[in-house]
């Protein structure tokens, strides 16, 4: 099978190219934000660095990085470049303390996006013809909407189907054709499961491709999927603060990683501790520069995710820089059913009720194929009550309040007083059982 | 009229009521009437005990969650109907069992039921209007 590109020209551009392309586009970028956007205009003159200091790609080093803090600070709209009446649709992931990090997207932004879902998807070997099954959740979150217009423009017919109700999911794959699956992983195991239960052979469908992401996962785990879905399994990488799903994925020919769409979004990788650039094939935690984006671009944005670049042209012919499978954080975010949860969300909501102790622990396993959080609370003796029914509601109450906040459903065990290890220094919030 | 409880939160972990009975029989305290209370998460020990205060206190000591409330004790003849004859009083009164249990006191001959209302001031009044036997808190603990 021969590859397929989207944007061929681009796609296997050689670095010379690109980088001049990038050099381009990244000066523009800086111009205009230094322009619209105060609170860059502000990091930069505290730096002493002038949309004209930028001469070169390297030059990018210069400039402050933009932490989710920064857009939390600015929350809802102090990083957009512009008013609201140009901006044509708003998408938020889940932030700490209640307040969700909000992007806005210009006509051109959702064309961008739309177009390298399409590139994502010719990647992983979809096209035109194709029947693509997109169980990411519409909503706020980037991963329905956007896997949906790059499937549109890539003119496949798209099954809307959205997350949950397996078992429906699995009659209409079987009924419609699907070919090809866009779900988290730990989804797409689920739906494995139910077409276990549902006596459905994964052979008889038309299943040929899946596209995961939102979620880290392991190779283990795509074995799993390969081999229980009867299905080629991709990898894709995106988030919201950068564009959505669609900032880089795995091809079929891959040597290893997913190609990052570097012509829109120019990668560095640091080292979390110093901030410090580290050379190609080292380790660190990656950090985007959007270089199209037109409502919110993102200047040196700190992913928190912890990867590795490679610069070697692809089997695929391709000559996009490669990411590795992302295999940690270099802050204490957990991802749970796809959702982000930070331990001090989790904090902030304990603190609201009364009674309650400054200690916990939150333990995330992997039962199945479905991520559970629980929640350890310290009963104190002013939380106690004699009564079941007292106590039922406290964790009922908790468990709801986290829900609310996190949207995230979780257990909450009550111990005794005590029985949370205490630490010295930082306390250990996170016990992660999960084998990814 | 009213009996001090002593309620310790028991998180879902095997030995712990062996340790609680463990540190009242190290400090010499004696059970006279317990209750446990489960659900598939934790647990409530009630317990009545001859010296409430110092059971109290060691408990804590040891790193228990440790509540004190007030129930109330009523004494029937041991036999068939003892039971059902203050339910029914207490359900025609209008008043609410928070929870209760009994036991057996030791010549045989009567039952000592304890109970937690939702109104214990009104309980203890109409019970004993209906004459019904409200022990006092020192004939519990020494019993």
């Amino acid at each position: 099978m021969s590859t397929l590109y989207w944007e061929e020209e681009i796609e296997t551009l050689p670095r010379v190219g690109l980088e001049s392309i990038q050099l381009k586009r990244l000066q523009s970028l800086i111009a205009r934000v230094y322009e619209t956007v105060e609170p860059y205009r502000r990091k930069m003159d505290d730096a002493g660095i002038l949309p004209e200091d930028i001469q070169e790609l390297a030059d990018l080093r210069k400039l402050p990085f933009t932490s989710k803090e920064d857009l939390r600070e600015n929350y809802p709209f102090g990083m957009f470049t512009m008013d609201l009446e140009d901006i044509v649709r708003i998408h938020a992931s889940s932030g700490t303390t209640g307040k969700p990090t909000v992007v806005g997207y210009t006509e051109n932004d959702i064309n961008t996006w739309a177009n390298l879902m399409a590139r994502a998807l010719s990647c992983a070997g979809a096209s035109k013809g194709d029947i693509i099954h997109n169980a990411y959740g519409y909503g706020l979150f980037t991963g329905g909407l956007g896997a949906h217009y790059g499937a549109e423009m890539l003119g496949a017919t798209v099954i809307p189907v959205s997350g949950g109700n397996s078992k429906r999911q699995i009659t209409i794959m079987k009924d419609f054709g699907s070919t090809v699956l866009m779900s988290t992983p730990s989804y797409a195991l689920n739906l494995a499961d139910a077409m276990e239960q549902m006596d459905i052979d994964p052979a008889s469908l038309s299943l040929r491709v899946g596209i995961f992401g939102a979620e880290p996962w392991s190779e283990n785990m795509r074995e799993e999927v390969e081999k229980k879905l009867n299905i080629k399994a991709t990898d894709i990488y995106g988030l919201s603060e950068v564009i959505g799903p669609g900032v880089a994925q795995e091809c079929l020919e891959s040597s290893g990683g997913m190609h990052i769409f570097e012509d829109h979004f120019l990668p560095e990788i640091i080292d979390p501790d110093t901030g410090e650039n580290l050379p190609p094939g080292e380790q660190g935690e990656l950090v985007f520069t959007t270089l199209t984006k037109e409502a919110f671009p993102v200047i040196r944005y700190r992913t928190k995710d912890i990867t590795t670049l490679h610069y070697e042209i692809c089997n695929c012919g391709r000559t996009l820089v490669r990411m590795d499978k992302v295999t940690g954080r270099s802050d204490d975010m957990m991802i749970i059913r796809g959702v982000n949860v930070f331990p001090s969300q989790i904090e902030h909501v304990l603190m609201g009720i009364e009674g309650v102790e400054p200690h916990y622990q939150i333990i995330v396993e992997r039962e199945g194929t479905l991520d559970t959080m629980t929640v350890e609370v310290e009963v104190s003796d002013s939380l106690f009550t004699d009564e079941i029914r007292g106590l039922e509601q406290l964790t009922s109450r908790i468990t709801r309040d986290i829900k609310d906040i996190l949207g995230v459903t979780c257990r909450v065990k009550l111990v005794n007083p005590r029985a949370i290890q205490r630490s010295e220094g930082k306390a250990q919030r996170v016990i992660d059982k999960r084998k990814i | 009229m009213r009996v001090e409880q002593i309620a310790v939160f028991l998180e879902n972990k095997s030995g712990r009521l062996a340790e609680i009975t463990m540190i009242l029989a190290d400090n010499d305290i004696n059970i006279r009437a317990l209750s446990v209370a489960d659900t598939a998460d934790f647990g409530i020990l009630r317990l009545i005990v001859d010296k409430v205060e110092e059971a109290e206190q060691v408990l804590r000591d040891k790193g228990f969650t440790v509540g004190k409330t007030t129930v109330i004790a009523v004494e029937v003849p041991d036999r068939t109907g003892g039971l059902a004859a203050v339910l029914d009083c207490v359900q025609k009164i209008g008043l609410n069992v928070e929870y209760m249990y009994a036991f057996v006191n030791k010549t045989g001959e009567n039952a000592v039921l304890i109970f937690r209302f939702d109104d214990m001031t009104r309980a203890i009044d109409s019970l004993q209007q209906e004459g019904f036997t409200i022990l006092r808190a020192s004939q519990i603990y020494n019993l």
